[in-house]
């Protein structure tokens, strides 16, 4: 553009100016050629489990549901804001019920069949149906009946669920709209790419949805790109060694160590877009039933003893050193980057070990040549695990162990694969402490109705209670229940600033960090602007160019 | 003795002798995290830098040769024993005995020893010190490690059964009791030997790998074993050349050890 305008500011004469502005179109027309076309290669970390957007539970098969399929509504990745899709307006009743979409029309899916509001009615019945045990279903579920869909006409629809459902049209961000009619079924999308290809264990092929319906600023069809390559390598070492030799475009999520060791000689490719949904956090076994000693039940059912645990952590340790500063420590079960949502009266806890030895010491804890002991007797030794293979958890670990031996508690680290670990936190219940991480992905607290229900199944510290244990846990299923019948915005936040203040208070999860949402993007990527919410660096893909080598 | 073995005799005494005195060439410890200095290059407060949360890489290293040249030589050592007495008897024996000891074999060679390892992970406390969780995993490594060797020793202690010498003895009225320990055990010295040197590299790599488990040696204590898992993520040799210390000195002692088993084994033969 700056060239352009030199080239106007030089030219005094009208045969000057003609050429200048001959030079103008050619210029704009170079620039059209060279942001259409090219091909975006990135990697997918595991196989993707199915192209069936309905029945999509993994990260990868999530990506491709994102690049292939046609929504109603869409979370802009950028603001957090609902935004039109499919849907040109949209409304939810007062109870909280039911939703009337109207639908652009002359829309087409990839095959050429036309998209009509029989697609949607089809799409959300077989989403409902039991049978296909359709994780993004299971959000819509909140009472037992079924799920009505009118017809009003081709370009007009009410969904009505048999209970109200809160935070009911962001939940259709999740929804590929699949056809009725295409014989393709759901090969046929009405998102900005489609799958041409898929070599098992190997890669997948996205290609440009000839059909897509969406346009530019300037009238041009989107996307830009003719194709999308998304290799699958579960190798971290490998996907930055191809990055590195130019081999992919993009990285979506990054570690800490490869950031560091990229921006140590690329700063212009990586990306900190500060910190994400993502959390991680230390708990105590509080399961009645759990084959540990009596005794350390009562330190980790203590309020005092997890608080004073809690203070004795370094934060600031665990995101500087850990984390080499691309983490924040975190203040409780929402970031900060979740804008509505996060109850910003809560501050990170302090660090101060000689205020947890006071509160430990005045809760019948006593100090013993340099061991904490109980008011029985018992020394104050339990371990922490955490899945191997995670570095970050490793180091977290070992940096706590440290922490708690300045206050006489011995800790024993124990790193198991997945599945053992697993197998202690929801079966066995045979562990005393761990050291896991939250990936959040919906905004939405109600997405967590899971983890803060006494009675649920990923109530970690102490799942599937018949009635709540505590009074704590009493209220925080009420203020939970309270703010998912409810659909004003205002009562619902203040339900969950006050879940959030008691989860606090009660520390059942010890929070530690929010991680930074890192990523590296190619300086051959334009119209990249990497964010927090998944998928980082292609939430926009349909607008990315990639220039040619 | 030859200048090489020398060498060898030399270097192992200096590794010897440095681990012995960690306490005192490196008197912060292992375990002590200065987090102001992650990542540290060499320096002369760090002679070896320091690891991701600070802790002294010397140190660490002196530490871990103390725990890896201990342990996985007396792992080694159970390994080989265990091999001898089963594979060497069952060869001298021969017949039932010997198809019986390596139906055994092959049984304990082909059981799915991951699955095992995490079966004995489960029934073990979480709770164990790291000095204990050292023990558990070298006393593990040597009675799961002897198979391969068992089925080598087999094979020989057949072929010597058979030899000449040993007929002739037989024929001379030597009891077998006696033949086996004076003509069969002393030539199977060559194959222990090599047996006991080549497990020891197997085990320290093998003791890493068991960290996956949750079996390995526990933190913050160190092993070779995991200091050479520092080297994991190095995209290259030339970034960090200190980290590649641990593997230096595992090569320079087994390399050492075994220049003094081939004095062992021309002794033997």
């Amino acid at each position: 553009m700056k060239r352009h305008a030199r080239i106007l500011r030089q030219s005094g004469t009208p045969c000057g100016k003609a050429i200048a502005v001959a030079m103008l179109c050619l210029g704009s027309l170079l620039g059209r050629a060279l942001a259409q076309g090219g091909e975006l290669r990135l990697c997918l970390r595991n196989e993707p489990k199915t192209f069936d957007p309905l029945k999509v539970e993994d990260d990868a098969s999530g990506q491709i549901r994102y690049l292939t399929g046609g929504v109603l509504v869409r979370v802009n990745r950028q603001t957090q804001e609902l935004e039109p899709e499919l849907a040109l307006s949209w409304k939810v009743s007062k109870d909280g019920r039911q939703i009337s979409f109207r639908l652009r029309s002359g829309i087409s899916f990839s095959d050429g069949t036309a998209f009509t509001a029989e697609d949607v009615g089809y799409t959300v019945q077989q989403l409902m149906d039991p049978a296909l045990h359709s994780a993004t279903g299971d959000a819509f579920r909140s009472g037992t009946g079924k799920v009505e869909t009118k017809v009003i006409s081709p370009t007009q629809i009410s969904i009505r669920f048999p209970a109200q459902v809160a935070g009911l049209d962001r939940l259709f961000d999740q929804v590929a709209i699949l056809s009725e009619r295409s014989s393709k079924k759901e090969m046929a999308v009405l998102g900005p790419f489609m799958v041409a290809d898929y070599k098992p264990g190997a890669s997948v092929l996205l290609k440009r949805n000839p059909n897509y319906w969406k346009t530019d600023e300037q009238g041009r069809k989107l996307p830009y790109l003719d194709s999308i390559r998304l290799d699958i390598q579960r190798n971290g070492d490998i996907e930055m060694l191809r990055f590195k030799r130019g081999e992919l475009d993009l990285i979506n999520v990054l570690d800490a160590d490869y950031f560091d060791k990229l921006a140590a000689t690329s700063p212009q490719l990586v990306h900190d877009a500060g910190p994400s949904l993502d959390s991680e956090q230390l708990w105590f076994n509080q399961v009645a039933k759990s084959p540990i000693p009596v005794y350390k039940k009562n330190w980790f059912r203590s309020a005092t003893f997890r608080r004073a645990i809690s203070q004795a952590i370094n934060r600031e340790d665990l995101s500087r050193v850990v984390f080499h500063g691309h983490a924040q420590p975190a203040a409780g079960p929402f970031s900060p980057a979740n804008k509505f949502w996060f109850n910003s009266n809560l501050k990170p806890q302090a660090y101060s070990p000689d205020t947890a030895l006071k509160e430990l010491q005045a809760d019948g804890f006593r100090m013993e040549n340099g061991a904490l002991k109980d008011k029985d007797g018992n020394e104050v030794v339990f371990s922490i695990i955490t899945n191997s293979g995670s570095k970050m958890r490793e180091r977290m670990a070992v940096l706590i162990q440290d922490d708690l031996q300045k206050i006489g508690i011995h800790v024993n680290v124990v790193t198991l694969d997945f599945p053992s670990l697993g197998e202690r936190m929801t079966q066995t219940f045979d562990y005393e402490a761990i050291i896991l991480g939250l990936t959040n992905v919906d905004l939405d607290p109600n997405g967590e109705m899971n983890v803060w229900l006494s009675s649920s199944d990923n109530h970690q510290w102490n799942p599937q209670q018949k009635a709540p244990e505590t009074p704590w846990e009493a209220e925080i299923d009420r203020l939970m229940r309270a703010q998912a019948s409810t659909s004003e915005p205002k009562k619902r936040k203040e339900a969950f600033d006050r879940v959030q203040e008691i989860v606090v208070e009660q520390e059942p999860f010890i929070f530690l960090i929010n991680k930074n949402a890192l990523s590296a993007v190619s300086t051959t990527v334009h119209g990249a602007a990497p964010v927090i919410l998944s998928p980082q660096t292609f939430w926009n893909a349909e607008r990315l160019t990639v220039a040619p080598q | 003795m030859s200048f090489w073995r020398k060498l060898a005799c030399v270097v192992l005494a200096l590794v010897l002798g440095a681990s012995v005195t960690a306490s005192w060439l490196a008197p912060a410890g292992y375990a002590k995290q200065y987090r102001e200095a992650t990542n540290a290059p060499p320096s002369r407060t760090h002679w070896l830098g320091t690891d991701e949360i600070g802790r002294d890489r010397f140190a660490r290293v002196l530490y871990g040769t103390r725990i890896s040249l201990l342990l996985a030589p007396a792992a080694a050592l159970l390994t080989t024993l265990m091999a001898a007495l089963i594979g060497g008897l069952a060869g001298y024996l021969g017949g039932a005995w010997a198809r019986m000891a390596m139906a055994v074999t092959d049984l304990f060679l082909s059981l799915p020893w991951l699955f095992l390892l995490i079966t004995a992970r489960a029934l073990m406390p979480l709770n164990v010190s790291p000095l204990v969780s050292v023990l558990v995993t070298f006393l593990l490594l040597g009675l799961l490690g002897w198979t391969a060797a068992a089925r080598v020793l087999c094979t020989t202690a057949g072929a010597l059964r058979t030899s000449d010498f040993v007929r002739q003895a037989r024929a001379a009225g030597l009891p077998g009791r006696r033949l086996f320990w004076v003509h069969v055990v002393p030539n199977l010295k060559p194959v222990l030997y090599a047996q006991f040197w080549i497990s020891i590299p197997v085990f320290i790599l093998s003791e890493a790998n068991l960290g996956i488990l949750g079996l390995g040696v526990a933190e913050p204590m160190p092993s070779w074993g995991s200091l050479l898992k520092e080297l994991e993520g190095l995209v290259s040799v030339g970034e960090e050349p200190w980290k590649f210390v641990p593997l230096i000195l595992l090569v320079v002692v087994v390399t050492s050890f075994q220049l003094l088993l081939s004095k062992q084994e021309e002794v033997a033969g």
